[in-house]
């Protein structure tokens, strides 16, 4: 039983990761730019939420405060795009990161003049609660944590299938001269990507910040979600998930049974031997770049 | 004549700081094939480029209905009915072919018409209705140029801009697709610049005939006069007449400009 208990929480962790890493992944596809800033994007969603919902600040509802949070957090991503990152187009990819980086620095610090630095926890309806179902207890939080991340992953999926904004966006990012040729406008397109990805962002926040507590440097969790994302293969939407899992999955099992010092190094011991031997990553797209 | 759906006046265009066209004027009229014909490097991508909007022009007029279109973002070029068929196919090779064309149809807001039209296009080339569900990378270079010209087509173009269909394929291959073309042209009255450097296929099926060199128009005339052409006979369809000399004959002249 002890290792189902920690099947569910390493899956809702992974989730998180796999959420963040979507983020990174959305917008690596539609512009060919690794936005560093996503982890700390995720931290400023969860922090906003706080702030909506926390007795000590806006004091919401939870249901106001979460659809306002996602809002907020893709205005966020839409006016990072159309504001800064826009103007580096034509500009070298370093630049892009760098950018990105400082924009993860601005974040850091406005949420620590607002909210401080010392640790908080989102005050969610599913903190503290459990489910029970013959001997296992599990976290209402984490299995909240799973269902909401399938909810998205098929959502997007839909979105990205079925909907004429979502096939846009895969066509602006697999052949962008094209999809300027055919009418589609991609600058805005891009600045859309970026919205959704802010939006991503603010459900991986809020997700992470009722399971835990969180704090300016929840968003260096961005890190490992990247890692995350190369597991996955940077460039596909389920191998994100996917690699979000693994790593939520290898942490708690490793830490059990190889002790914390080994388990920390885990995740990033698979990215090595994933770069080494299967360079894509496990669900990559290679077609993509071909053309 | 009436007043042409496209008029190009004076139309200059950089690559950096390479004048890429030099002051071109080309006029398009309602229901007919205009070909821009040139070697490698004259400027014709670059003249589609910016009437598309894709480039935008240093100087010179580009009227579509009278209205002025220079410098306007190529999505609102694309929303008042020029679409850009590019060179080289640039399809979207991850898409399924039926969503290649449908996203020819971005800009259209009437279901309707846009299932009509994904018909008539599947009427016209029915080996893509046989790959509708295959993604568009998998084809072959001719059935891409098709997905290319039905993509463009969805957009019920006022003017098509078509750059070199002929690009990379077979005799055959070319005769069959500009067969379509020309079909297209009387069947369904779209109105097309073309632009061309297999100058015979092109002056069979055009009207018009414009002829470009580094940037600039040196000829223009209706096609059947161009093909009979001495010029166009001898550089472009390879007849070779003993003892001529090869020089352009409009290089001989003193007010070709």
């Amino acid at each position: 039983m002890d290792a189902l208990q920690l099947l569910v929480s390493g899956l809702a962790n992974g989730c998180v990761y796999g959420l963040i890493a979507m983020g990174f992944v959305l917008i690596y596809k539609a512009t060919e730019a690794v936005n560093f800033a996503q982890g700390d994007m995720m931290m400023l969603g969860a922090f906003v939420a706080l702030g909506l919902t926390n007795e000590h600040y806006a004091h919401l509802p939870f249901v106001v405060a979460v659809p306002l949070t996602i809002l907020i957090m893709a205005a966020v991503g839409y006016l990072m795009d159309a504001v800064l990152l826009r103007r580096t187009f034509g500009q070298s990819q370093i630049a892009v990161v760098i950018l990105t980086i400082a924009i993860g620095f601005v974040f850091r610090f406005v949420a620590g003049v607002i909210w401080g630095h010392e640790p908080q926890s989102l005050e969610s309806p599913l903190a503290g609660r459990d489910i029970r179902f013959g001997g296992v207890v599990l976290g209402l939080d984490e299995v909240f944590v799973i269902v909401v991340t399938i909810a998205l992953t098929v959502g997007m999926y839909f979105f990205f299938a079925r909907t004429k904004m979502g096939v846009a966006m895969q066509a602006s990012s697999q052949n962008q001269m094209a999809a300027y040729y055919m009418g589609i406008p991609v600058k805005r397109v891009h600045s859309l990507v970026w919205a959704l990805s802010g939006a991503v962002a603010a459900i991986a926040g809020i997700l992470f910040a009722s399971k835990g507590s969180i704090d300016p440097a929840t968003g260096f969790l961005g890190i490992k979600a990247f890692a995350a994302a190369v597991i996955g293969g940077l460039g596909s939407l389920p191998g994100a998930l996917l690699g979000g899992i693994i790593i939520g999955l290898v942490e708690p099992f490793s830490a059990r049974y190889l002790g914390g010092d080994l388990a920390r190094l885990m995740p990033y011991l698979i990215l090595v031997l994933i770069l080494v031997f299967r360079p894509h990553g496990i669900l990559s797209q290679v077609q993509a770049k071909k053309v | 004549m009436s007043e042409p759906i496209l008029r190009v006046d004076n139309l200059e265009s950089y690559y950096g700081p390479v004048m890429a066209i030099r002051g071109v004027s080309v006029e398009v009229h309602e229901g007919q094939i205009v070909t821009v014909l040139g070697a490698n490097g004259a400027g014709k991508t670059t003249l589609l480029k910016t009437i598309s909007g894709i480039m935008d022009p240093e100087k010179g007029t580009i009227h579509l209905e009278g209205e002025s279109i220079q410098g306007m973002e190529p999505d609102q070029i694309v929303r008042r009915g020029v679409i850009h068929v590019p060179e080289g196919r640039e399809v979207f090779p991850l898409l399924s072919v039926e969503e290649n064309l449908l996203m020819g149809a971005y800009t259209r807001n009437d279901k309707a018409g846009v299932r009509n039209d994904l018909e008539m296009v599947y009427g016209y080339f029915p080996i893509l209705k046989d790959k509708a569900r295959q993604a568009a990378g998998t084809l072959s270079g001719g059935q891409q140029q098709m997905l290319a010209i039905g993509r463009g087509l969805l957009a019920k173009p006022k003017v098509m801009l078509l750059d070199e269909p002929s690009l990379g394929l077979s005799p055959l291959l070319v005769k069959e697709i500009f067969t379509i073309i020309k079909r297209l042209n009387t069947e369904q009255g779209v109105t097309m610049m073309l632009v061309e450097q297999n100058a015979k296929v092109a002056l069979d099926t055009a009207h018009h005939g414009y002829v470009m060199e580094i940037g600039r128009i040196v000829m223009n005339d209706k096609a059947p006069v161009l093909a009979a052409s001495k010029d166009i006979q001898e550089f472009y369809l390879g007849v070779q007449e003993a003892g001529e000399r090869t020089q352009k004959r409009w290089k001989k002249r003193k007010t070709w400009r």
